[in-house]
């Protein structure tokens, strides 16, 4: 479905990322992990256009997508919940979910998606007329992930949904990604916490410095020594 | 009633910049510009209801004229601010702050020499270099209207409508509208807005043309009040508008509007101002020393600046 091909991307002269090839099949939880700066988000912000790569190429559902802009990317069918959530604060919660859907012209679709979003989320439905901006942590990666869901989007990408919030909060945005998984969407989520991270994915690439340097499935990269030393605080 | 007088005054001249302020606020809410060439745009919104009057033969003062005018100059107003935006300010997108901002600089330049170079030269229209007569349109000019010893000009009362229309449009777009709240997001976090699938170019564009037609609105208006209109008309008037939307709190639409209106009154206040730092000699004098202290003491502005944050 997603197929990233010998990536390089750079800031200026520092690059990022430095060569990375990965695939993401239908179905499928695929997740990167790494330490920060390994180039993971800059991944993600690439394969959504709003990057471009130095060399390489970017293929989605057989059709290359690395220079396509940024808005027409989430019109084929791949959403990006960014990094540190970027909800818009200054708009209500509904505001912000049909944002998600901007560029759908199917009315009673997006209706229906966003009483999907609701019925994900129950504390969106009861606050959807407040500005997002005086949401906790965890709330507002609720309406970043449900805001991503509302472009209907075949391959979802999550930027390090667990940053930054409580264990119990953490808990229960996992469990919402093995939730959308088990309806089948596919996932492509960028993690720091590798542990959950690789829990549910069914395949995992580590990152390093900007190339992969270890990759498996999920199952295996959870008791890979080298992983568990490095990623997993343990010695 | 000296006082309500000049009350009065201060809200029709105030609604005069408030309508230019919108269009600093809305571009600097979404691109970060402060374009400094937008008070020349209000110029040629005037220009541009003056040579739709010059085309049409006959030389009516017909009422029926003024949505005619109105058009012509929202036309060229907007043409020229797609233009500047497009051929001046788009390829420094990603350039340091300073280059767009000496670029705007550079754009004010041009269209005043533009236009007083320029626009006289079109067979039938009057030598540019000094000011031109404004058409005095039936109903909207003429004898001032006197409500219990205030008098009220008609162009004063048309600027006061014309705003009061221009901002309940401008509510109803920005909250109410699917490319209203597009517009919010792209001045929110314009790259998280790009992930939605809008088109930030477009949304760019959109707030050039809102500025600009607005600005249209205050030149046609301040042709039927002054008279007259001049190829430098814009830039007092611009500035005097940035101070508006700087004062309402710059990136805020409502603050621009609210900040209009505030620094036209204090203008007209300062005539009671006794002594000789009074007197209307002294008003751009008081309207800057309020910009200063509003700066100081509250930098974001009366109602707060919109500029993009991220929570």
């Amino acid at each position: 479905m997603l197929e990233v091909k010998n990536l390089q991307v750079a800031y200026g002269r520092v690059r990022a990322v430095k060569g990375i090839s990965f695939t993401v099949e239908q179905g499928q939880v695929v997740t990167l992990v790494g330490t920060n700066g390994a180039g993971k988000t800059t991944t993600l912000k690439t394969i959504s256009g709003l990057l471009r790569p130095e060399a390489g190429e970017i293929w989605f559902e057989g059709k290359r997508i690395d220079s396509t802009p940024a808005h027409e990317v989430v019109t084929r069918g791949l959403a990006h919940s960014p990094e540190g959530r970027r909800i818009f604060p200054r708009l209500t919660v509904e505001d912000n979910l049909r944002l998600g859907a901007f560029a759908r012209k199917d009315k009673a679709g997006v209706a229906k998606d966003l009483q999907r979003v609701f019925n994900l989320f129950e504390i969106l439905q009861a606050r959807r007329d407040q500005p997002a901006g005086t949401f906790s942590g965890g709330e507002q990666q609720m309406l970043a992930i449900g805001r991503a869901m509302m472009s209907r989007p075949k391959l979802l990408m999550l930027d390090e949904p667990s940053m930054g919030l409580s264990p119990l909060m953490m808990q229960r945005i996992m469990s919402t990604i093995t939730e959308l998984k088990s309806e089948g969407v596919t996932i492509l989520l960028v993690e720091q916490n590798a542990q959950a991270a690789l829990s549910l994915a069914d395949y995992g690439y580590v990152l390093e410095v900007g190339k992969i340097v270890l990759q498996d499935s999920g199952k295996n990269l959870l008791v890979d020594e080298a992983v568990r030393k490095a990623y997993l605080g343990e010695d | 009633m000296e006082f309500l007088q000049q009350l009065v005054n201060g809200l029709s001249l105030g609604a005069l910049y408030a309508l230019i302020a919108v269009g600093y606020t809305v571009v600097y809410g979404i691109v970060q510009l402060i374009n400094f060439a937008h008070g020349e745009i209000f110029m040629i919104g005037g220009f541009g209801a003056l040579a739709v009057w010059l085309l049409v033969p006959g030389e009516s003062l017909s009422i029926w004229m003024l949505p005619i005018m109105l058009i012509g100059g929202m036309l060229a107003a907007v043409g020229v601010a797609l233009l500047t935006e497009r051929v001046a300010y788009r390829p420094l997108r990603n350039a340091p702050r300073l280059a767009p901002l000496i670029t705007a600089i550079g754009v004010s330049i041009f269209l005043q020499e533009f236009v007083r170079l320029f626009f006289g030269r079109i067979p039938g229209f009057p030598d540019s270099k000094r000011a031109i007569p404004f058409p005095q349109i039936e109903y909207v000019t003429g004898e001032a209207f006197n409500i219990g010893g205030v008098t009220i000009q008609r162009a004063a009362l048309f600027t006061l409508v014309a705003l009061a229309i221009c901002a309940g449009f401008l509510y109803v777009f920005v909250n109410k509208t699917r490319l209203g709240r597009a517009m919010q997001a792209t001045s929110q976090d314009p790259d998280t807005a790009r992930l939605m699938g809008i088109n930030v170019d477009k949304i760019i564009m959109v707030a050039f043309a809102l500025g600009a037609a607005l600005a249209a609105v205050a030149g046609l208006a301040h042709g039927l009040r002054y008279t007259n209109i001049d190829f430098k008309m814009g830039f007092l008037a611009g500035l005097k508008a940035f101070t508006a939307a700087v004062l309402g709190g710059i990136g805020n639409i409502n603050g621009a509007v609210v900040g209009g209106l505030v620094l036209g009154v204090v203008e007209s206040m300062a005539t009671f101002i006794p002594g000789q730092f009074g007197g209307s000699a002294w008003k751009d004098v008081w309207a800057f020393v309020l910009l200063i202290l509003v700066l100081v003491f509250r930098p974001q502005g009366l109602l707060g600046a919109r500029v993009v944050d991220r929570a």
